[in-house]
């Protein structure tokens, strides 16, 4: 899981506190980097419907980057290549995952999150 | 002919035997892959710019490999934990989760750009456990896809219905959670060659006059 998808995933558990659901915390995480084809386009697109905050709280909890707390007013190219880096180039691959609105927690194995309920939860 | 989806249930009839077995037939990939970029083409995304897409059912990245190629960013959802393993083995570039999309799916509000989904839903009908009503799973899974769409974003969902009442439930529990579209039928007079695909449109809710005309079926009137 790439950290694109943890800033756009929140837990689905039928009744979990709604206001809680997101973001789900990483707890014990193993990174990897990938390499993923830059496009300008898409992250100026993707910057407006990412959780700003989470992805600088996350980037900085995880010691992937520091990211400034505030969206810039210019976005130069260095700004967006760090976005991309730490958006699409930087993979969860081992990690706990856990849902501070019901207490649920999403195992990441090999880079795979297990999204699977007991029947209890849907 | 016996369906797959009657023999058990997909995490289970989807073993690591079956999952490389389905990914090395060279027919399976090739009908797969030209599903795959059918779907693409109905999905109907801007073109030459990357987008976020959702892959429901991903299985071994048959159509993952086709979103690599087209550019495209994607995080692909199945059940199957031997076919995300196959996926693995060949590194596709997507994101895998482990997930059973009649749980539902969590991701906020206008995340994806559009969806597709090759070969998957009718394994949704099926009530193989006793907690699995094929109704109340369709319904969880269509509204929290509905919410994860962009507004204006299509879902295109390529399936075998087994009956007419099978594709009344699917039509129905997605116009319910606010789609509009409906079914395109691809070669509808070619028994080999019939292909269904739901075409499914996120935004129109409140305004389904506003909503796009369905894209036209191919071969219809041939043979
Ligand atoms: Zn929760």
């Amino acid at each position: 899981m790439r950290l694109i998808t943890h800033n756009m995933l929140q837990c689905h558990a039928k009744g979990c506190d709604p206001s809680q659901s997101y973001p789900l915390e990483l707890k014990e995480v193993q990174l990897e980097s990938l390499d993923a084809e830059y496009s300008e386009d898409f992250i100026r697109r993707l910057i407006p419907k990412l959780d700003w905050n989470v992805l600088v709280h996350t980037a900085f909890a995880l010691g992937v980057a520091e990211l400034p707390k505030e969206l810039p007013d210019v976005q130069d190219e260095a700004f967006l290549r760090k976005v991309h880096q730490v958006a699409l180039e930087t993979r969860v691959k081992e990690a706990q995952m856990v849902c501070n609105g019901c207490g649920h927690v999403y195992p990441i194995k090999d880079g795979v999150p297990n999204m699977l309920l007991q029947d209890n939860e849907v | 002919m016996s369906r797959p989806e009657h023999t058990a249930p997909p995490e289970i009839f989807y073993n690591e035997t079956e999952a490389s077995k389905y990914t090395n037939n060279s027919r399976i990939v090739s009908i797969q892959n030209e599903m795959s970029y059918r779907a693409l083409e109905l999905l109907a995304l801007p073109e030459g710019e990357p987008a976020f897409v959702l892959d429901i059912g991903c299985g071994s990245g048959l159509s993952g490999e086709v979103l690599d190629e087209e550019g495209h960013f994607w995080v692909g959802l199945d059940i199957s934990d031997s076919m995300l393993e196959v996926a693995k083995e060949r590194e596709v570039d997507g994101d895998l989760f482990l997930q059973d999309i009649g749980q539902g799916l969590g991701y906020r509000p206008g995340t994806f750009d559009g969806a597709i989904s090759i070969s998957v839903l009718q394994w949704l009908c099926n009530a193989d456990k006793t907690v699995n009503n094929p109704r109340a799973r369709l319904k969880r899974f269509f509204s929290t896809l509905y919410s994860a769409l962009a507004r204006g974003a299509r879902a295109i969902f390529q399936f075998y219905p087994e009956n007419p009442d099978q594709i009344e439930m699917i039509i129905s529990s997605a116009m319910r959670a606010g789609f509009t579209g409906g079914l395109v039928v691809d070669f509808p007079n070619s028994a080999k060659a019939k292909k269904y695909y739901l075409c499914l449109f996120a935004g129109f809710k409140d305004n389904a006059g506003s909503s796009p005309a369905l894209p036209k079926a191919l071969g219809e009137g041939d043979e």
